[in-house]
């Protein structure tokens, strides 16, 4: 029987435990023990982007980390992006008035990266937006509609304030 | 779950590591920002026995600018280095180089030791130390000792590390020069992959316009990251004129004698390394003449 370690993490701000094998990543933790199955598992060790989570605010790859690392830690999944009465963020609505997604996969990891980018820098220009999904591969859209879904957030959200 | 089963432990302090490496080193591994380890985990090209986060150790994480040199902690964050300004001014090639690696997800995790003591022979920090000849502080049970870039690397993903040896911090040398600049490129096939070839140059100049110290070096393809100093001496007193230029970079090229794989042949990297450094020079020299 392989030995389980106790992880203790602020999930989109309510506290999870669990009994985990050192082994099993952040990602699969999210989807397998705590069922939040919005962020998706793409190549599994680095290189696509699509299991993009925030921890402590910052986005990094939940592939990358086993779910012991993050003990003690605040992760926000793309299940936290949303408000609390179930509708969509602005980010969210973004995507679908820009046609930002097409097949879906990669877009809680561009969801992520971008909502991140915009909590850090709420006008950005296009190259920063490059930059900011530069590690988040799309198969679909070529990307055109993901960096005009972000500036249209960019301006609603500017026109909130 | 993709990765073999190990043990884990996080430590709450250097001496704990160090006392965890001595009694089982050679079976052990530290993770920092693991953004090398776990792919490499993931893919059960490594499979430790037992797995130490050194994560959570707050005296591994600094940043301090000192007269001869600044210090960096093993585990200060990529993105942590790349937006500290004094740094920047003070060693402006880290900040340079750091723009080459990875994507905002993997700096926000990965730490600039761990990027040295992973040792990619293709990858920007070992090339970074290599050209400024940084010296690797590694803490064991029984002290401390001090490693120059140039003993540091010995191969690929070998460095002078021994199994009961946890870096602790970095040294980078700062130039005083008055006019110094430095400049750092490479190509990979998308933004943020390992360099087919990466190439850095770091040049003083005096008042005027005469080359007073210049360093530079290749990555990419090659055994280790490398650094030139005695071509690169030969530029001393020179204006890079384009016929030293070109004779220098062409034996740099020569002997940095890179190897091919899937995505590029020994000559086309061979090329790139005669390119590229060349631009890199040019970029140094003229950041270095626009010092005021």
């Amino acid at each position: 029987m392989e030995k389980l370690y106790p992880v203790a993490i602020e999930v989109n701000g309510k506290p999870r435990s669990a009994q985990v094998p050192a082994r099993l990543s952040l990602v699969d933790f999210l989807r397998e023990e705590l069922r939040l199955t919005g962020t998706h598992v793409g190549c599994e060790h680095g290189i696509c982007g699509a299991c993009s989570v925030m921890l402590d605010g910052d986005p990094v790859r939940s592939c990358l980390m086993f779910a012991v690392q993050a003990d003690g830690h605040r992760i926000t999944t793309v299940e936290g992006l949303t408000p609390a009465d179930g509708t969509l963020s602005v980010l969210q609505d973004s995507f679908c008035e820009a046609h930002g997604l097409q097949c879906g996969y990669c877009t809680p990891g561009m969801l992520i990266a971008s909502q991140a980018l915009l909590n850090a820098t709420p006008n950005p220009s296009e190259e920063q937006i490059r930059d900011a999904i530069g590690g988040n591969l799309c198969r679909c859209t070529g990307y055109r509609q993901i960096v005009d879904a972000v500036k249209l957030a960019a301006g609603r959200l500017a026109e909130q304030k | 779950m993709k990765s073999a089963a190990f043990e884990y432990a996080r430590a709450s302090s250097l001496d704990e590591v160090c006392d965890w490496l001595r009694k089982d080193g050679d079976d052990a591994k530290l993770i920092a920002g693991g953004q090398s380890l776990v792919p490499m985990m993931a893919m059960r090209l490594t499979r430790p026995a037992r797995l130490i986060n050194i994560n959570e150790i707050d005296a591994l994480k600094f940043i301090t600018v000192e007269k001869d040199h600044a210090r960096t902690g093993a585990c200060t964050r990529q993105c942590v280095i790349a937006r500290d300004g004094a740094l920047a001014n003070a060693v402006p090639l880290l900040k340079q180089a750091l723009e080459w690696v990875g994507h905002v997800q993997t700096r926000n995790r990965g730490t600039v030791g761990g990027s040295l003591v992973h040792a990619d022979p293709a990858a920007e920090m070992p090339l970074v130390a290599q050209i400024l000849g940084a010296q690797m502080v590694l803490r064991s049970h029984t002290g401390t000792r001090t490693v120059a870039a140039a003993e540091f690397f010995e191969g690929p993903l070998t460095t002078a590390t021994r199994a009961d040896e946890c870096l602790e911090e970095i040294r980078w040398p700062r130039w005083s020069e008055k006019r110094m600049g430095s400049a750092f490129t490479e190509i990979s096939r998308r933004h943020g992959d390992f360099a087919l070839v990466a190439a850095a140059a770091q040049i003083a100049v005096d008042e005027n316009g005469s080359c007073t110290r210049v360093n530079f070096g290749l990555a990419g393809g090659g055994y280790i990251p490398m650094a030139f100093p005695k071509l690169a001496a030969r530029l001393v007193g020179s204006k890079l004129e384009d016929d030293i230029v070109e004779s220098v970079v062409n034996d740099a090229a020569t002997e940095f004698d890179p190897g091919g794989d899937l995505h590029a042949s020994p000559d086309y990297r061979r090329q790139l390394a005669a390119v590229l450094t060349t631009r890199m020079l040019r970029a140094a020299y003229e950041n270095a003449s626009n010092c005021k």
